[in-house]
């Protein structure tokens, strides 16, 4: 197994407070700190560690967004990651930036670069899609793992273990395969400052979705953003008929 | 990104950890370790030596999230890249660079600088330790004190007399392993703040060193010191930083949720003025201290800006924790809340590498010096 594809979005900081804009039409992003998807960077842990165990040969980072995915792409360098590729996309075009576009992106990049695995986040912590892996692996026609927090190479196999509702799943598919990454995968590491400064270096390669021949037309419309309701205090029941009949009044039941 | 490497792992090593050092005196020798492999212990050292090769900007901002999580990671961290590897990169020669720089880079061990002693601390020219120039080798005599990393560290920048005739001309520096024959350490300071770092003497008694030990040219020491100190004051004001910035966090972290009066007492103009006022003092030092390292990085003259930094980043760091306590009330003074330890942390910034009073006549020195009336 040589090339490891690992895809990396640049999202507001977890530890952000989310503030919709006042036109409804998104939420705040100027000026408000943005990091690397923290099940990206779980991701590119896992692709790094396995070059780290020879298993892969070079590990290539890949975002797609605004200038500033840059950043990102730098992060995984100084990770470990040997290069990146930014496909720019911009303005509206990024606004309405669905996960379709990306799998079809990813899809492009790994036939280009003749990957072998591509690994992205379960999903981003802004949209919480939870598609981009399994419609990349679709269009790739190529097996998935996702949800992965056990990943093992046996001779050209991969097994992996997959945190399911009920448990734990352990599949074994053929390589290439597409993965996503879930929590406890790995604990990503600090980049230190020596790679900081060597990520200076590495090549970052900048393509254009239509390089890639792929069509970035809107799928979808944002009609508005709303904060959520505001929490209504509840009221205290004295039994359990009167619950009953209280949620069967709402619809609830 | 560095500043986010820095800060993950302050908020993910030092800050749970933080209290625990502060309480039962510990070395936090692991946390160390790490900053070492993250390339934290010797920022400024060219990759040559085993350095990250950055620079002061880089080694300012990077001090300040680490003291952010710990005051006493900090200031081991300050001591060994600014005050020892500083001078030892300088003016070490290649022998003495691979003898005592490059395994010092590593986080273990780390080094010291023994400039102070019980007879003189602000007044550095009257050093009275000796150095005798016996031949083949140096003979020390003379006791060093108030001696940051004084126990864990595995050599010392220690500054001795060579010629007292010369006075504060005849200052040369040297360096000495540790351990080392004739050398015996004081007891471990009680100490206010910063309890994680150990702060002890060194005595020296008849105690030899080979005699390519000294570092720079006889009579060459007061200057070694004077220049280490300007940038060593550059990393002490970001160790205000650090404080003065964690005091902050603490303050609107618990004004926020504190409710009197009807509301959380964010909302009150009393804690507001606070606040404000306690933020225009931190972001006034750390443009200050910024200003400094860029100077330097640039190789401008910095001594009045690194002199004007410390002293504004050590004053704020102490109103900053004073305030904070204040905002806290009763749950500031006592040890479930980190503002108490900030507080103590803090005091010492007033007085190490330079003494606000100290850092005034640098200023006043400089300034006089400016305006071409000396």
């Amino acid at each position: 197994m040589s090339r490891v594809l690992v895809g990396v979005k640049r999202v507001i900081d977890y530890a952000v407070k989310i503030r919709v804009k006042p036109d409804k039409s998104g939420v705040v992003t100027d000026g408000v700190k943005h990091s690397m998807n923290p099940f990206d960077e779980i991701a590119v842990e896992e692709a790094v560690r396995m070059k780290e165990k020879k298993l892969a040969s070079e590990v290539i980072a890949v975002s797609c967004g605004p200038s500033q995915a840059q950043e990102t792409l730098r992060t995984a360098l100084a990770m470990g990651a040997d290069r990146a590729i930014h496909v720019e996309v911009a303005g509206a075009e990024y606004d309405t930036l669905q996960p379709i576009h990306v799998a079809k992106i990813l899809a492009k990049l790994s036939q280009d670069e003749k990957a072998d695995l591509v690994i992205v986040g379960k999903q981003a912590i802004d949209d919480d899609s939870n598609q981009t892996a399994q419609m990349t692996a679709a269009l790739l026609d190529w097996p998935q793992g996702t949800f992965a927090s056990k990943i093992e190479k046996t001779d050209g196999a991969l097994t992996i273990t997959r945190e399911i509702d009920g448990g734990l799943e352990v599949i074994k598919t053929k390589i290439p395969a597409v993965l996503s990454a879930d929590l406890r995968l790995n604990e990503p590491r600090y980049a230190t400052l020596p790679n900081i400064m060597k990520a200076k270096k590495k090549p970052l390669k900048k393509v254009s979705a239509k390089d890639l021949g792929v069509d970035l037309a809107p799928r979808i419309k944002v009609v508005s953003v709303e904060d959520p309701p505001v929490r209504q205090a509840g009221s205290i029941i004295p039994d359990v008929d009167t619950l009953v009949a209280k949620l069967k009044e709402g619809g609830h039941v | 990104m560095l500043q986010k490497t820095c800060r993950d792992f302050a908020e993910g090593e030092l800050k749970p950890n933080a209290a625990k050092y502060d309480r039962d005196h510990l070395y936090p020798g692991e946390a160390i370790k790490k900053l070492g492999e993250l390339g934290l212990m010797a920022i400024a050292v060219p990759e040559k030596w085993g350095g990250a090769g950055l620079d002061y900007l880089a080694y300012a901002i990077a001090l300040e999230e680490i003291s952010r999580g710990c005051a006493s990671a900090g200031v081991i961290m300050s001591v060994n890249n600014s005050l020892y590897l500083g001078p030892l990169s300088h003016w070490g020669t290649d022998k003495q660079k691979e003898q005592f720089v490059t395994p010092f880079c590593t986080g273990d061990p780390v080094g010291c600088f023994a400039l102070s002693e019980p007879g003189n601390g602000s007044d550095a020219g009257a050093a009275s330790t000796t150095a005798k120039d016996a031949g083949d080798k140096w003979i020390l005599n003379g006791t060093k004190c108030w001696i940051t990393n004084g126990y864990e560290s595995k050599a010392s920048v220690v500054f001795a007399t060579t010629d007292k005739s010369l006075k504060h001309k005849g200052i040369s520096a040297f360096v000495v392993p540790k351990p080392i024959k004739g050398l015996e350490l004081g007891k471990k300071e009680d100490k206010l703040g910063i309890r994680g770092s150990s702060t002890c003497s060194l005595i020296y008694e008849d105690c030899e060193i080979p005699k390519e030990n000294i570092l720079g040219e006889p009579g060459f020491g007061f200057k070694i010191a004077m220049m280490t100190l300007d940038a060593g004051r550059i990393g002490i004001a970001s160790q205000a930083l650090g404080i003065a910035q964690a005091s902050l966090d603490v303050a609107i972290e618990y004004a926020s949720k504190r409710i009197a009066f009807g509301k959380p007492i964010l909302k009150l103009q009393a804690i507001q003025n606070k606040l404000a006022e306690m933020a225009l003092r931190l972001e006034s030092a750390r443009l200050l201290t910024w200003r400094a390292a860029w100077l330097k990085d640039n190789k401008n003259p910095y001594t009045k800006e690194a002199a004007m930094a410390k002293l504004a980043a050590s004053e704020a760091a102490t109103f900053l924790s004073h305030q904070c306590i204040q905002i806290l009330g009763g749950m500031g003074y006592v040890s479930d809340m980190p503002a108490e330890r900030h507080y103590r942390d803090a005091r010492i910034t007033e007085i190490y590498e330079g003494t606000s009073e100290i850092q005034r006549l640098v200023i006043a020195g400089q300034l006089i010096k400016e305006y071409g009336l000396n």
